[in-house]
């Protein structure tokens, strides 16, 4: 079980984390979902106690992670998979992190295995790809057997492939009573592969709930209809008390299930040529919330490099 | 009841003896020697500490029917013979510096510090590793440079044995000013943290300056210039005694002390900094 209590952390006059207090309980995959630059790294390295908090703490199964003893059986983490010396084979990086915990080198050959590197585990780190180096963190992650995983973003750089075998990977852990904690800024990503989500915006927590209810309140339906008399149905919604706003071709109808506006077309004769629901996606909805947090907006097209979820994102707003 | 939503704690079913400071050890170890440097800059530490005496002794033995009397009554074999250890020096000082700066500069340090969160312990166990490898190769730098000397030495007659007053302990002496260098090395990299930054420094601190400071003029330049670093930590390889400068076993505690603050101001700051 992770726990932060009123964690802030200031770098210069910038807030990173914010009061920000939640749990993490064992069993279901966690998401600690923000966008980036929210501060998800830099609560997971107050967690570790490699980033001192300004006030506030962190506490692992229940005590400050400086203090454990077997801090490997307690936590394992993949923060950065570039976080390892390139020089170093894969086997001795492991057989190293092994012995500062006094944890039988044997275990070595299990991560490898587990993690599918066991031909590589002779060669240099430095010729790793950015898969293999998660694979890596995983695996040296998983020596101690801990009771608490922390990963950020870990499908970063990832194949297909590798992202729905770490899916798979965190959620076996997770049922078997583990906690696990794992950052992404992508909702679509959390959707699948978190059961609860902690949310945070400029350090700030938005929202801690499980996915299901985090779905629920927050992403909206609206009915759409088109019709080739869209203007005699739009004064009769009107009458009817709804709001009705033009979308392209489409009347878009607040506070009306495509019941009642079928109902309301056929009592006027009017023709209707397409009723639908419009549920805004979940990255959308994740938008919607953090849309005061952002910590970079991204400008107009000839400032937007480097921001294309979110150009993906009203690219689906506008479809 | 909510027994079906409470998972019961489950615990590692992994072993482990926990961060013991002979286990971090033991892991320092095994990581001290999984990169390639280290065998590198150990190497060059002995060889060319070796050729540098090869070269003084030759000269000094080539050109000897020459050297004024009162410099002939002065000669020190053991000690010329202890001169190239003044440029391995610089090596294992490299390698100090290296063993922490690199955990820095590769993001090594993140995954250091969770598996084992207890900073000192980290600290402690890595100097404690290296100050053993320091020190044996030290004094293999030391023996092997008094025997290529005192080759040379011996065909003109002037040379020292292993027998004679104060020259085990100037060769022991050799060995624990290597010993010195690499921890100086190892202290600074601790307080700076980035390896070009550090190596210059000490590189300054133990061959630069000390030169610079024999051209401070007055009573509190040659003072300065005694304590510096390694004009403090060599005497230890001397057996004439210079009367201008500290005593060897002085001279060494004086060194010690040096490396030590810088270390000791390293390691608050490695508590206190974010990692």
């Amino acid at each position: 079980m992770l726990e932060a209590h009123g964690l802030t952390k200031r770098y210069g006059d910038k807030v990173a984390v914010d009061d920000l207090s939640f749990t993490v309980q064992p069993g279901v995959v966690t998401g600690f979902l923000g966008p980036n630059g929210a501060g998800k790294s830099t609560t997971m390295r107050l967690i570790l106690g490699l980033d001192r908090p300004d006030s506030g703490e962190a506490l692992v199964n229940g005590r400050r992670f400086a203090s454990a003893r077997n801090p490997m059986q307690e936590v394992g983490a993949l923060l950065d998979a570039k976080d390892v010396h390139g020089g170093r084979t894969a086997q001795a990086h492991l057989v190293a992190l092994c012995q500062s915990n006094g944890i039988s080198t044997s275990r070595v050959g299990e991560v490898l295995e587990m993690t599918g590197l066991r031909e590589v585990a002779k060669k240099r780190i430095r010729g790793f790809s950015l898969g293999m180096s998660q694979r890596l963190g995983i695996a040296a992650a998983m020596l101690g057997d801990p009771r608490v995983l922390m990963f950020d973003e870990p499908v970063n750089g990832l194949d297909p492939e590798g992202i729905i075998w770490i899916r798979q990977f965190m959620q076996t852990l997770a049922a078997r009573g583990r906690t696990v904690f794992v950052s992404s800024h992508l909702m679509s990503e959390m959707s699948i592969t978190a059961e609860h989500l902690i949310v945070i915006g400029r350090g700030k927590l938005l929202a801690d709930m499980s996915t299901a209810d985090f779905i629920a309140e927050n992403s909206t339906a609206r009915t759409r209809v088109r019709s080739p008399q869209g203007e005699q149905l739009a004064e009769a919604l009107a009458a009817d008390g709804a709001r009705v706003t033009t979308v392209d071709s489409y009347l878009e109808v607040d506070g009306r299930t495509t019941d009642q506006v079928g109902d309301i077309a056929a009592a006027k004769g009017l023709t209707v040529h397409e009723l639908f629901t419009q549920r805004s996606s979940l990255e959308e909805a994740f938008m919607e919330m953090t849309r005061d947090s952002v910590e970079y907006h991204a400008g107009s097209a000839d400032g937007a490099a480097g921001s294309d979820e979110q150009a993906l994102v009203s690219a689906r707003t506008e479809r | 009841m909510s027994t079906a939503t409470i998972n019961p704690p489950v615990q590692s079913s992994v072993p482990s003896s926990g961060t013991t400071v002979a286990n971090v050890a033991r892991s320092e170890w095994t990581k001290l020697w999984s990169v390639r440097s280290t065998r590198w800059t150990l190497l060059a530490t002995v060889l060319v500490s070796w050729a540098f005496t090869t070269l003084f002794a030759w000269g000094e033995s080539a050109n000897w029917s020459q050297v004024d009397p009162q410099e002939k009554a002065t000669f020190d074999p053991t000690a010329t013979s202890l001169g190239g250890l003044y440029f391995g020096q610089l090596a294992i000082a490299v390698l100090g510096a290296l063993i922490i700066t690199a955990e820095y500069s590769t993001g090594g340090i993140r995954t250091t510090l969770t598996a084992v969160p207890q900073r000192l312990k980290v600290l402690l166990a890595k100097g404690l590793t290296f100050a053993v490898v320091a020190l044996v190769v030290g004094l293999i730098t030391s023996f092997g440079a008094f025997f290529i000397g005192q080759a040379f030495f011996a065909t003109v007659g002037v040379e020292a044995h292993l027998g004679d007053p104060g020259v085990t302990r100037a060769l022991i002496g050799g060995g624990l000013y290597i010993l010195g260098c690499g921890m100086l090395g190892f202290a600074v990299g601790t307080l700076l943290r980035h390896s070009a930054g550090s190596i210059t420094t000490a590189i300054g601190l133990l061959f630069v300056l000390p030169i610079l400071s024999n051209l401070l003029p007055g009573e509190w330049g040659k003072t300065i210039q005694r304590y510096f670093f390694s004009n403090a930590g060599g005497q230890i390889t001397t057996i004439r005694q210079d009367p201008n400068q500290l005593t060897p076993w002085n001279g060494y505690l004086v060194f010690t002390i040096e490396w030590a603050l810088i270390l000791l101001a390293g390691a608050i700051l490695l508590r206190r900094r974010d990692a």
